[in-house]
């Protein structure tokens, strides 16, 4: 059995919403003594609310942006940390990095461990490409001869030899943002922590890093955590999946099921009015309602490839909207995009909504075959988002008969679409 | 048990300072200099040269006013010496007190994105801050050596002038110190931040900087002023290479234990303000 190289007990963080201090003066005093001479826990740090986002802080309210996270991570597992924006994920990021510290429990870690949070941290435009590479290489607590020694690599790997010594303000974003990559995976610690904000820069560099990372854990035997909204890249990384929910532990296990946990969990509140979902983003000037879906004019989210589906899209509105356009995309159980519609580009942007009402998308022929999807839905009037709502649904598709043949295709991957093979 | 090479807990001790990991760290001090450094001058023809027009130009101003209309003694010494050098090690604190004081605003956002011991980047300004004061002291000298070789017996240079790294050294403390103990306040309490410059100047005015002890009379006001920590530095300055002023082993000796005490209490409370800084910036 491989061993623990990180180990999370107990770990909460509690922060107090609207001001900063507990508000008084002889509060402060109480917690000041209790805290820093009598050594307590802050007496008034309340372990037990649940990071809800939806409902308004009330003034001095102290939140869970995690709470009673046990975590352990073994030598050369890849372990990916998913959750919903506020779910906590960038604060046990930043508790791992040491950029702040938990209110209770702790973290206990064997090895080296370097956080990337942020790539090229402490570049100065005046300095160098050379220089910025031992300042950022120092920031990240390497030592100098380390650096010297991996210079040439780094420089490589980034692709700037040419440049070397010119001030990085001469460099384009895409150059700074792989010569600080580069840095970072050069660093070579035995732990590797790693936001989703890495993930850019062009495609090549992006497959570049990636397979960097792989290399990283595959063949070094080190241990990368790695944070990402994205599951195409999480199932292509990750040997062990962890979500967290609402600040709390919610899944911790396999990758494959793990990412369908997470966005089953996404779609779970469907019987919530799309109106009310708190993950929802826009002006609201217009808000779906609800998604009725028809299979060949029968109500029900079963539909099969082949079939006449139909999206009766409800909404209401605040005030009369101009040039509207919607979208909806449909994407699989692993996140990725089977296809978009969209009415801008399909037909053209409904000229006037005056009141309360429905659109109905159809699609005759559905194209997807058989397995689980789910649909996110966008509304944007003149340039300005309405509401939009990711995983606003699912539908499940089973297996038709797409091509009119009275045969039935079985795989799985890619959409049907309709086609000829002519012979001569 | 396991062992484990790092444990990150809700609080540590006040007195639980890594000052090994600090020094594991010595590169990345040499780095923030050398930034500095290369900021300061890149793109800039005159350079350091503008570092030597302030205190030229604070000078003739005290000489007008100090000098010419108020008519302070300067104990009887070349008064642009006697200014000037007062202003030189004066400004060696400030410049500290001023750069690190601002150690948590300014660099929030790397604080926020990787963790190294926050301490490193407080002595990477005040060591940076060296330079500055080498260049003014420079000046300081020029105009020195002129007056020691021209103007005979005009200034009297004596051996305590071998106390010169003592007094630059103690200058770093106390800006150093008071800058930690400031940046640390002005996280929670940013209405701090109005009182940095102007209290900088008011401190200046207590302490003899454009004027010797030996012009204030005997009796409470002296009493107060010989107490300032700062005296002793600037009196022991002016008295080992103007030979005016007073010079006592006691008042330095006073002076360092203020100094050290100060420099101490500025790490206990950046250190534990570092911890949690990212939650209320």
């Amino acid at each position: 059995m491989s061993k623990t190289v990180i180990k999370i007990e107990n770990l909460s963080k509690i922060y107090r919403l609207g001001e900063v201090g507990t508000g008084t003066l002889s509060h402060d005093l109480n917690r000041f003594v209790r805290m820093n001479i009598l050594g307590q826990d802050d007496p008034y740090a309340k372990v037990g609310h649940v990071n809800d986002r939806t409902q308004k802080a009330e003034k001095g309210e102290l939140v869970a942006a995690l709470r009673d996270i046990n975590l352990e991570v073994k030598e050369g597992e890849v372990l990916g940390i998913i959750g919903k924006n506020g779910a906590g994920k960038s604060t046990l990021l930043k508790l791992l990095s040491r950029v702040t510290s938990p209110t209770t429990g702790s973290i206990k870690v064997k090895g080296r461990l370097a956080s990337l949070l942020e790539v090229g941290t402490g570049f100065h435009p005046e300095m160098t490409g050379r220089e910025n590479i031992y300042m950022n290489g120092t920031i990240m607590g390497m030592r100098k001869w380390e650096i010297d020694r991996k210079l040439d690599e780094i420089v490589e790997f980034a692709g700037v030899a040419k440049y070397l010594d010119t001030p990085t303000k001469r460099y384009s974003s895409g150059m700074t943002v792989r010569l600080g990559f580069a840095i970072a995976a050069h660093l070579e610690p035995e732990i590797l922590v790693v936001d989703e904000v890495l993930a850019v820069g062009d495609a090549e560099f992006q497959k570049k890093a990636i397979g960097k990372m792989q290399d990283v854990s595959q063949n070094q035997g080190r241990t990368v955590l790695f944070v990402s909204h994205n599951m195409a890249s999480i199932q292509n990384l990750c040997t062990r999946v962890y979500i967290l929910e609402k600040g709390q532990y919610y899944y911790d296990g396999d990758t494959d099921a793990g990412i369908q946990k997470y966005l089953n969990n996404r779609v779970s509140n469907t019987e919530t009015k799309l109106s009310e979902r708190s993950d929802s983003s826009g002006n609201c000037l217009l808000m779906f309602e609800k998604v009725i879906i028809k299979n060949n004019g029968h109500e029900g989210i079963n539909l099969q490839s082949g079939c006449n589906a139909e999206f009766d899209i409800y909404y209401s509105i605040k005030e009369t909207l101009e040039e509207v356009v919607f979208r909806m995309i449909i994407v699989d159980n692993q996140d990725v995009v089977r296809f978009v519609c969209n009415n801008y580009h399909s037909s053209r942007p409904i000229t006037r909504i005056t009141e309360d009402g429905k659109i109905t998308l159809q699609i005759k022929n559905l194209p997807l075959p058989e397995g689980k999807y789910y649909f996110h839905l966008l509304s944007v009037s003149k340039n300005t988002k309405l509401h939009d709502i990711e995983f606003a649904g699912s539908i499940v598709v089973e297996r038709g008969d797409f091509y009119g043949t009275g045969k039935i295709p079985t795989f799985k991957s890619g959409l049907f679409i309709n086609h000829n093979w002519i012979s001569y | 048990m396991e062992k484990y090479d790092l444990i990150i807990r809700p609080k540590r001790h006040a007195f639980d300072i890594n000052f090994k990991e600090i020094w594991q760290y010595r590169d990345l001090l040499r780095m923030f200099v050398k930034r500095d450094i290369i900021t300061v001058y890149k793109q800039t023809i005159l350079g350091p040269i503008w570092f030597v027009v302030q205190p030229i130009m604070t000078t003739l101003i005290y000489m007008v006013v100090f000098g010419r209309i108020a008519q302070i003694s300067t104990d009887g010494t070349p008064q642009i010496l006697f200014y000037l050098g007062g202003i030189t090690i004066w400004n060696y604190f400030q410049e500290s007190f001023n750069t690190t004081a601002k150690t948590f605003t300014e660099n929030a956002n790397i604080f926020g994105k990787v963790y190294f011991p926050r301490l490193i980047m407080p002595f990477a300004k005040v060591t940076s801050g060296l330079i500055k004061f080498g260049i003014q002291f420079a000046f300081f000298m020029a105009v020195y050596l002129y007056y020691l070789f021209t103007q005979e017996g005009a200034v009297q240079p004596n051996w305590s002038i071998a106390l010169l790294p003592v007094y630059i050294l103690l200058m770093a403390m106390f800006g150093l110190g008071t800058g930690i103990i400031f940046t640390s306040w002005t996280t929670k309490y940013r209405d701090l931040t109005f009182l940095l410059t102007f209290g900088v100047q008011l401190l200046m005015y207590a302490s003899p900087v454009i004027y010797p002890v030996s012009s204030i009379p005997e009796g409470t006001m002296r009493d107060i002023l010989l107490l300032n920590p700062f005296t002793p530095i600037l009196e022991g300055f002016k008295y080992a290479f103007l030979g005016a002023g007073h010079f006592s082993w006691t008042s330095l000796g006073y002076s360092a234990a203020v100094a050290t005490v100060i420099l101490f209490l500025g790490i206990i409370i950046f250190h534990k303000t570092e911890r949690n800084f990212i939650d209320t910036v």
